[in-house]
């Protein structure tokens, strides 16, 4: 069967799947639909977390842009998981046990403030948009390169599905439809990767197979670690060594830190939290969510280090007539651009842009038969343009693996944007329907009022964010450091000093997000957009760079809240009570079966 | 309950947190960051071990202290008998 029918099959099968658990999973009260009911198992929780988490990004771009950057990456390998252990220790069991629907409630609540929970609010619509315009545009090209849809088309078919499970099903809906995404996702992600470690190094698991010796094409064992093999290679194209890293120590530091506590502070993730019967499941779901996370993150350096080899090997000084077919098929699709600098017929390879900008395609070909371009070449010798998501999307043609391969790919990467999506839309709608509506413009609203407003909500949040899919505004690419520096420096010091500082008060924590989150925004608005020419490491200040800035606006946070707090009253006494009894495990709200 | 032996049982949780977090922190950050260097003139099977820690120890640590927290918070709950019914 051809690789196009195949690929409709299961994306086609997938999406029968999603509808089938949306229709299945039909929610009655706002209980269910903000929080499934808080009766879900903290395995299917974990399960549900992972793919919520790992969005197009994560399982499109993320090993391309670890086997084009080597050990720099590691800080998002790092700074993604490093997140689940404090919300593990420091957040998810007190906020489960504080029992309420969103991560304003708890803000609200705690800090006794409608002007804490609007802030608030306003930071959680404003990191959600941010991502899930990114996942809207992530569901078009996938369909784009695999079913050879238009994108737009793509962004709408993407619309339609996300709009069947959240309304309909609420946060039952997505929890169940994510647990079916992270499996097609996972697998999709493994079965390419154990294949190329196979052949590659003979392991089976690609985390061995990483640290192993290359096999040769007879597939007798070289004795050459891949690794040396690959610092080898890069340093001979005029790269960095691969296992060493360019950034500075301290802004390595610094986004690491920023990814880890962002990660923790994102409310998206946060709520998944409040989904779980009991305060010790919060704790253990938090495990079981970094464990499947954990197999798609320790499998993507492999990824990464395998592909790298296998592509300047195969790619570096061949003629460019004797290239295999996905060389010729991805620059085709438009991932690919040859510019003949020597004229010798070959591609090199070298460190640097071979010309400036994206490839734009003439429209004819050259005397090899190549795409001419008319970007103005560049000086070095460089004369190949691979766009890094080819790591992850011709993994299974250049390891040879059956149609059937690729087109799970394909599920895999629709799975990906789809639950990251929903995930987020849940988020804003809560915040809409339960922070805004209910919590202060019209309390008296009945449950079906506000189950209804928060439907409505969802489904107006669809329509906003395929419109930023269809129309991505330029900077999509570059607000991804917002969404992590704006959750670390304004809501992750605020909730923990909520639970283990019962001194702080709201004139502290309202002042500490301020300053938090006014510092971070200003100085990546300044560095990204008003002097984006200014954002190199001899402007940066102390030496950090915009993605890395929200480490310090944390600091700023929590130093500003205990300073203020300090001068002012004290929190009555009945929330010093609301702190002392999210402590301790007892007495939790029951739960809702499924 | 009483109050003692919730601020027993906050005391024994916050030491629990911080020895934890320490573990946290050197695998993280003071292997896979700031000892880096140092690190990478060691060979752990076809890794230099700084790298290792970077792209791959760290996270599997992370993965341990979970487990960690989560079963000696059982322990703790029902040591001091404030675990769920």
């Amino acid at each position: 069967m051809d690789v196009q029918l195949l690929t409709y099959l299961f994306v086609g099968g997938s999406f029968a799947l999603y509808i089938g658990i949306a229709i299945w999973s039909r929610v009655g009260s706002t209980k269910e639909f903000y929080v499934a009911g808080g009766g879900v198992s903290p395995v299917a929780n974990g399960a549900a977390t992972a793919a919520d988490w790992m969005s197009a990004a994560s399982f499109i771009s993320m090993a391309g842009i670890i086997a084009y950057s080597g050990y720099d990456a590691s800080v998002y390998l790092m700074g993604w998981t490093g997140g689940y252990v404090l919300l593990a220790m420091l957040l998810a069991p007190y906020l489960r046990k504080f029992g309420k629907f969103t991560v304003p409630d708890f803000i609200g609540d705690r800090y006794y403030s409608n002007v804490a929970r609007t802030v608030a609010v306003i930071c959680v619509i404003f990191v959600s948009f941010t991502y899930v315009a990114g996942q809207m545009r992530g569901t078009g090209i996938v369909f784009a390169r695999f079913l050879e849809v238009d994108v737009d088309i793509g962004v709408v078919i993407g619309m339609v599905i996300v709009f069947f499970y959240a309304v309909l099903g609420g946060m039952k809906g997505i929890t169940y439809t994510q647990v079916a995404q992270y499996c097609v996702l996972i697998f999709a992600f493994t079965v390419p990767a154990i294949f190329l470690s196979i052949m590659m190094t003979g392991h089976v698991l690609p985390q061995t197979g990483f640290g192993a010796t290359l096999l040769d094409a007879a597939g007798n064992d070289s004795g050459v670690y891949l690794l040396q093999r690959l610092d080898q290679l890069v340093t001979e194209l005029g790269f960095s060594e691969y296992t060493s890293g360019t950034k500075s120590t301290i802004d390595v530091f610094f986004i690491t830190a920023a990814l880890m506590c962002g990660t923790a502070g994102l409310p998206h993730v946060i709520v998944r939290f409040f989904t779980v019967p009991r305060v010790r499941d919060a704790r253990v779901s938090a495990g079981w969510a970094l464990f499947f996370i954990a197999i798609l993150y320790t499998s993507a350096p492999a990824v990464g280090a395998f592909a790298r080899v296998n592509l300047i090997e195969t790619v570096d000084n061949t003629a460019y007539q004797a290239l295999p077919d996905w060389f010729h098929n991805w620059e085709n699709s438009g991932l690919i651009a040859w510019t003949d600098k020597n004229g010798d017929g070959e591609v090199q390879m070298a460190a640097g842009d071979p010309f400036s900008g994206t490839p734009a395609y003439t429209g004819e070909r050259g005397e090899h038969g190549e795409r001419l371009l008319s970007n103005a070449p560049t000086d070095n010798a460089g004369e190949v343009y691979i766009d890094r998501d080819i790591i992850v999307l011709a993994n299974p043609e250049i390891g040879n693996l059956p149609a059937w391969v690729v087109a799970l790919v394909a599920a895999g990467g629709v799975a990906a944007a789809l639950s990251t999506a929903a995930g987020l839309l849940l988020v804003i709608s809560s915040a809409i329907a339960h922070d805004l509506l209910k919590k202060q413009l019209k309390p008296d609203i009945s449950e079906k009022g506000e189950l209804l407003a928060a439907r409505i909500a969802a489904a107006v949040a669809i329509v906003i964010a395929g419109y930023f899919g269809i129309n991505p505004p330029g900077f999509v690419a570059q607000v991804v450091a917002f969404a992590f520096g704006l959750a670390a420096s304004s809501f992750f010091p605020v909730i923990l000093m909520g639970i283990f500082y019962k001194r702080m008060n709201k004139e502290g924590a309202i002042a500490g997000m301020l300053v938090g989150l006014i510092f971070t925004f200003s100085y990546i608005v300044y560095f990204k957009f008003i002097a984006p020419e200014a954002n190199t490491a001899e402007h940066w200040w102390l030496g950090v760079s915009p993605e890395g800035i929200g480490t310090l606006g944390m600091i700023f946070n929590f130093v500003t809240a205990l300073v203020v707090s300090r001068f002012t009253a004290p929190p009555p006494e009945s929330i010093q009570h609301i702190v002392e009894d999210i402590r301790v495990p007892r007495g939790a709200g029951g739960a809702v079966d499924h | 309950m009483t109050g003692k032996n919730r601020q027993d049982y906050w005391k024994a949780n916050i030491r629990l947190i911080a020895t934890l977090l320490v573990i946290w922190f050197i695998a993280s950050y003071g292997f896979g960051v700031l000892l880096v260097e140092p690190l990478n003139a060691i060979h752990f099977f076809g890794f230099k071990l700084g790298f290792w820690f970077a792209q791959q120890g760290a996270i599997y640590i992370f993965l341990v202290l979970i487990v960690v927290y989560a079963w000696s918070m059982n322990r703790l709950d029902r040591g001091h008998d404030v675990e769920e019914q």
